[in-house]
């Protein structure tokens, strides 16, 4: 059977809504999933699996539900593995490479303080699904960002290279963050209806969690004014390509079998 | 006759009375020195060989067929990690870090097991490394979970539980490529084939020729010979081929009615060793991945004990 054209799946604002934030925890997921067997020493190589673990959870929700509301017989992997760059919705920020502990640590720590905001106004949703992966989610996020917090202290208040390489991941990762709390009028139609979350309201909070923890850390809230974005629009940064050819060649070399 | 030899003989009876009475030894009771360093040899190999095994099963993670694929091999990937660092702790009841025992894999004095130094080149391989290699891995420590050392056969008996789940997920993926297209079959007969020799080495030299398995035999390190382990795993895999319809690659395999068991080729020892003493296809690579990464890792871990040290300090103060 052949499945639904794409483009016809994201007209869909519920879908479309669905499928990115399932595109960002499997983005973040598969990035995660790469520090397995390179980790700094053996038990974080195993905490890093298991942050990678939930986030590509949450991406099975996610598109499960999604391929129900579509209600055309397409499954996760089809919305995983048959779409190209720019039909997914993630934020750049998920897809971008790992780079040092530092950088993947940072990431980290922006993405859990902003998913404890998130996830906890998506309980609210009026959509009971949505509400359900949201509960999950965010027990989730409450051990993530222990983590990440403590780590970015450790690396903050650290050695003067940690310090340093601490400083550098925020300074590079910066820019990526507005995209975060940008709305689209899609979405704000969702908000109306009770179902999604206005993600602008929740600037304010995670910027001030996170000069707080940047203080602690002794670290600098980068200053610089740059913001990257285009996510949710499908403009992705070129290292999305690369990571869907990676993850989806099995499935594009040998079409519609059962794995 | 010294007092000290007097009280060393009086231990070594006590010692072999208890491996006699199949009684487990514990790290606080008196051992042979020679007994300390073997078992200490093997727990560190089993250890490493968990740890190293997550490279040629890590190597698949992002390209996963399916997200069901990719969590089942991620989470199983964890749990040989939780295997190392369990055995590693373990081994640590020796008198010997963990760091220690890495320093010794990165110098090349301590092994881990070979199979781990064959490439996993195609999907079907991570179906082969659960069924065959975790699969061998069970038969040996189901009989290792009676091994006289204390911490070491707890370990086995935690250990097995989670081994024989990966084996039947390794299998059930094998079986799903096995009954798929012509494409997946090929792709699953091509990992039996190259992965079905080297499992039956992980068993070790024929008991004839193996330097340590006499002594640990009759210390219970060791409660069954590699041989009859090798006849047993050949036992129970044959069957479990011709259901899914794989061919095991041995042209001389049969069913010996009157033993009541398989007979089966010749292993090629000479690829054993040389892949033993490091010349295999993944050698070079596995022990550089690990120095590399724990490299790459140093500077982590100095900002951890750094702020370690200042946090204790400010609690000092």
């Amino acid at each position: 059977m052949n499945p639904p054209s794409t483009t016809a799946l994201l007209d869909t604002p519920l879908l479309n809504y669905c499928i990115a934030l399932g595109d960002d925890s499997l983005t973040l997921g598969h990035r995660l999933s790469e520090w397995c067997r390179n980790g700094p020493f053996l038990e974080e190589d195993l905490a890093l699996t298991n942050v990678s673990l939930d986030f590509i959870g949450r991406a099975r929700l996610f598109y499960s539900y999604a391929a129900k509301l579509e209600g055309k017989g397409r499954d996760e992997d089809d919305i995983a593995y048959l779409r190209d760059c720019r039909e997914y919705r993630n934020f750049l920020i998920n897809e971008l490479p790992n780079g040092d502990f530092a950088v993947t640590m940072a990431r980290q720590l922006i993405v859990d303080v902003y998913d404890m905001g998130f996830f906890s106004a998506l309980t609210q949703s009026q959509d009971p699904t949505l509400a359900a992966i949201a509960a999950k989610a965010i027990k989730e996020s409450r051990y993530h960002l222990r983590r990440s917090e403590e780590w970015i202290k450790r690396l903050g208040d650290g050695t003067e290279e940690s310090h340093e390489r601490a400083q550098n991941a925020f300074d590079q990762l910066w820019g990526y963050v507005p995209e975060m709390f940008e709305m689209s009028d899609v979405e704000l139609q969702l908000v109306e209806a009770g179902m999604a979350v206005d993600r602008s309201a929740l600037k304010a909070n995670w910027e001030s969690t996170m000069q707080l923890i940047l203080k602690q850390a002794t670290l600098d809230v980068p200053n610089e004014n740059w913001a990257i974005g285009g996510g949710r629009d499908g403009i992705h940064t070129e290292h999305l390509g690369y990571l869907l050819a990676e993850m989806q060649f099995l499935q594009r070399t040998y079409p519609g079998q059962q794995w | 006759m010294t007092e000290n030899t007097a009280q060393t003989d009086l231990q070594l009876d006590n010692f072999e009375e208890k491996v006699a009475n199949d009684q487990r030894i514990e790290p606080k009771d008196w051992m042979p020195d020679a007994f300390r360093k073997t078992v200490l040899r093997q727990m560190s190999q089993h250890a490493h060989s968990e740890v190293i095994g997550m490279q040629p099963e890590g190597n698949w993670i992002t390209r996963a067929p399916t997200l069901y694929r990719k969590v089942v091999l991620l989470a199983k990937i964890q749990d040989e990690g939780g295997h190392g660092l369990y055995l590693y702790s373990a081994a640590e009841t020796l008198g010997c870090s963990r760091e220690e025992m890495v320093q010794a894999l990165h110098d090349g004095k301590a092994k881990y097991a070979s199979i781990f130094n064959y490439p996993s080149l195609t999907w079907a391989d991570i179906g082969m490394i659960g069924w065959l290699v975790d699969g061998a891995a069970i038969v040996n420590q189901v009989s290792l979970q009676r091994t006289s050392y204390g911490p070491y056969s707890r370990a086995m008996i935690r250990i097995c539980k989670e081994e024989s789940f990966h084996q039947r997920q390794g299998y059930e993926a094998t079986m799903v490529l096995a009954r798929g297209s012509a494409e997946q079959k090929a792709m699953a007969q091509d990992a039996l084939n190259r992965w079905w020799w080297p499992s039956l080495m992980m068993f070790g030299p024929h008991d004839s020729d193996s330097a340590h398995s006499g002594q640990s035999m009759k210390w219970k390190l060791k409660r069954e010979s590699n041989d009859v382990l090798r006849q047993r795993f050949v036992d129970q895999t044959v069957p479990q081929a011709e259901f899914i319809g794989l061919k095991i690659p041995d042209k001389n395999l049969k069913w010996n009615e009157e033993r009541g068991q398989y007979d089966f080729g010749t292993i090629n020892w000479d690829e054993f060793m040389q892949v033993v003493s490091g010349n295999g296809p993944c050698n070079r690579q596995r022990l550089q991945h690990h120095i590399q990464a724990q490299q790459d890792g140093q500077w982590v871990r100095d900002a951890m004990h750094a702020y370690e040290l200042k946090r204790q300090t400010r609690e000092v103060a």
